[in-house]
């Protein structure tokens, strides 16, 4: 990207690169977006019960230029697949991808010909979540999982 | 009439801000979910736990009615022999492999109703989310842990 890739390690990012995996830690906002039941409980994490906004990650953006975040919640049609890889490619860098679901992880109980047998077929993953559809907790739970592998980037990987 | 249209008017911009205050002093609704236990009623159906008699000894018998029945494939059982020396269940044969895709399984319960042995149930744990598929296949020896408790279980 720029200075960081020229400078050994360990010298002046360190504490900036701290800070800066820390407010992306707690910003973590993610993609407007849902294709199946699991959407329904990806809405229900925002409501007051199990409020999201609790880990920074409630602002549901509806263009993909705005979110970190790729909450692939049901299942992906291959008539979707390119939809759900457009969106992605969109993103801008630093992106993460959560499975939310059976069906995004790896095709669920959908063994045929029109439901892509895992959404880690066409973009990387980072979390996979198993239930069907997953309680907003276990989301949560994701989530939490998230925010430590973000702790751990270094800038380079984004170089 | 103007006047008394502006007192009307104040006076409903009071009785609503009266809700508003209202719910200004009850208790918050949210549960703090990382910090504090779930509710969750018995009947809710979360990761598998295979059972074991009271002597010790596994209740699976290696029958694989629970990966006949399956209806998304997550299951499969490989069944070997008991032996006087190595013995895992007390009738002939036990599960020597015994794995659960989680990233398949959809928790409908059907094999927990297929089990003859009753040695299948379905447990209460909801944070199951790894970073790799691989993690989300589940062993006999993770299947056979109680649930870390995560929750709290009410009266059905």
């Amino acid at each position: 990207m720029g200075l960081e890739t020229k400078l050994p390690d360990g010298v002046v990012l360190t504490t900036l690169e701290s800070a800066v995996n820390w407010c992306r830690k707690y910003s973590v906002w993610p993609l407007l977006f849902g294709l199946a039941c699991c959407a329904i409980e990806m809405m229900t994490a925002g409501m007051s019960r199990f409020d999201i906004a609790r880990f920074g990650a409630e602002v549901f953006r509806a263009t993909p230029r705005q979110p970190d975040l790729m909450i692939v919640a049901g299942r992906v049609s291959n008539k979707m697949a390119p939809v759900v890889k457009r969106l992605y490619d969109h993103m801008p860098e630093p992106k993460w991808v959560i499975a939310m679901g059976a069906c995004a992880s790896s095709g669920g109980m959908f063994h045929n010909y029109a439901i892509l047998q895992g959404v880690d077929k066409i973009i990387p993953v980072d979390v996979y979540i198993p239930g069907c559809p997953p309680r907003p907790e276990a989301l949560f739970y994701a989530l939490t999982q998230l925010q430590q592998k973000i702790t751990t980037q270094k800038f380079k990987d984004f170089a | 009439m103007s006047i008394v249209n502006a007192v009307k008017g104040f006076y409903q911009i009071l009785k609503a801000m009266a809700v508003t205050l209202k719910y200004f002093f009850t208790k918050p609704l949210t549960v703090q979910y990382p910090k504090e236990k779930i509710r969750l009623y018995p009947r809710f159906r979360g990761r598998h736990e295979l059972q074991r008699r009271p002597d010790g000894l596994e209740l699976c018998v290696g029958c694989g009615l629970c990966a006949a029945i399956c209806p998304a494939r997550a299951i499969y059982v490989e069944a070997a022999e008991n032996t006087d020396e190595a013995r895992y269940s007390a009738t002939e044969r036990y599960a020597g492999l015994y794995e659960i895709n989680y990233t398949r399984c959809i928790f409908c319960g059907f094999c927990e109703e297929a089990c003859p042995t009753g040695a299948l149930k379905l447990g209460n744990e909801f944070a199951l989310a790894r970073a790799s598929r691989g993690d989300l296949v589940m062993g006999k020896e993770t299947l056979l842990q109680p649930a870390t408790p995560h929750a709290i279980i009410l009266e059905d």
